[in-house]
């Protein structure tokens, strides 16, 4: 069970590869913004994972449920420059 | 199995501090950083210190992105383009020869997590042993901080004390 989780984390690893490349490519601004939303989705779950590869859960749960809360500011931010900035 | 998930996480650090320094746009910039202080979090919870993680969450990819983007809205006209300047040939020769160096001497240094080292056999013991009976603190690492470096976290303490005074007198609006 444990090498299955493994896998998975492993698997979720290579998956952010592909957001990364739209976040370093990505041609328009919301294009980046998109690919880091998915990013920290993933590292989320990256984070649960790992809480359940280390049997402590508790621990992890805590960090993941603040990045998913920091998600949600960080992206508030760049939506409220966006707005009184114009688009660029 | 341990170290093997490392090398992806480290990789993907690698990648998004190349692109925030080459990247030409000083939001892309920005959002990259965020990426990297996500990965760098991973990192650390990986290596099993989870506050330290949470701290890298709160500073690097939450409160650093906010704070970049309000200096950028406060400072910055509005196109944020950057013409990279070729970077100097010294630095070209000189940084990765400086890296070499640190990647020679990080060859003495102990494993991570070895019970033999001389960290795990000399210093932690005392402290676990006896940080109680010094502080009657029940919590190692606060009372480290809290009581056998109080003098380290009170400077700590005033320097980031002044640097939010000297922020917010800079930017305070004039209500003229």
């Amino acid at each position: 069970m444990k090498t299955f989780f493994f896998l998975v984390l492993l698997v979720l690893a290579i998956l952010i590869g592909a957001y990364l490349y739209r976040v370093l490519q990505g041609p328009t601004i919301f294009d980046r913004l998109l690919g880091l939303n998915g990013i920290s989705t993933k590292a989320i779950i990256l984070l649960v994972l790992m809480g359940t590869v280390f049997e402590r859960v508790d621990m992890f749960i805590d960090i993941s449920t603040g990045y998913a809360l920091l998600n949600l500011v960080g992206a508030l931010a760049v939506a409220k420059y966006l707005e009184q900035k114009g688009l660029p | 199995m341990t170290f093997s998930f490392e090398i992806p996480l480290l990789l993907l650090l690698l990648v998004t501090a190349v692109g925030a320094v080459l990247v030409e746009d000083l939001i892309s910039a920005i959002l990259l950083l965020g990426s990297y202080s996500f990965f760098l979090a991973l990192v650390w919870a990986w290596l099993g210190a989870v506050d330290v993680a949470f701290v890298e969450a709160v500073v690097g990819a939450g409160l650093a992105t906010v704070l970049f983007l309000l200096t950028l809205f406060g400072t910055a006209p509005k196109v944020s383009r950057l013409r990279l300047p070729p970077p100097p040939m010294a630095a070209l020769v000189s940084l990765p020869l400086l890296g070499l160096l640190l990647l020679y001497a990080a060859n003495d240094l102990p494993q991570f997590g070895d019970p033999q080292s001389p960290p795990s056999t000399h210093i932690s013991p005392t402290y676990l042993e006896q940080s109680y009976q010094d502080t009657h603190t029940p919590n190692v690492v606060t009372s480290i901080l809290m009581d056998y470096r109080s003098l380290d976290t009170m400077i700590e303490t005033v320097v980031i004390f002044t640097a939010g005074i000297a922020c917010a007198l800079l930017l305070r609006r004039h209500s003229s």
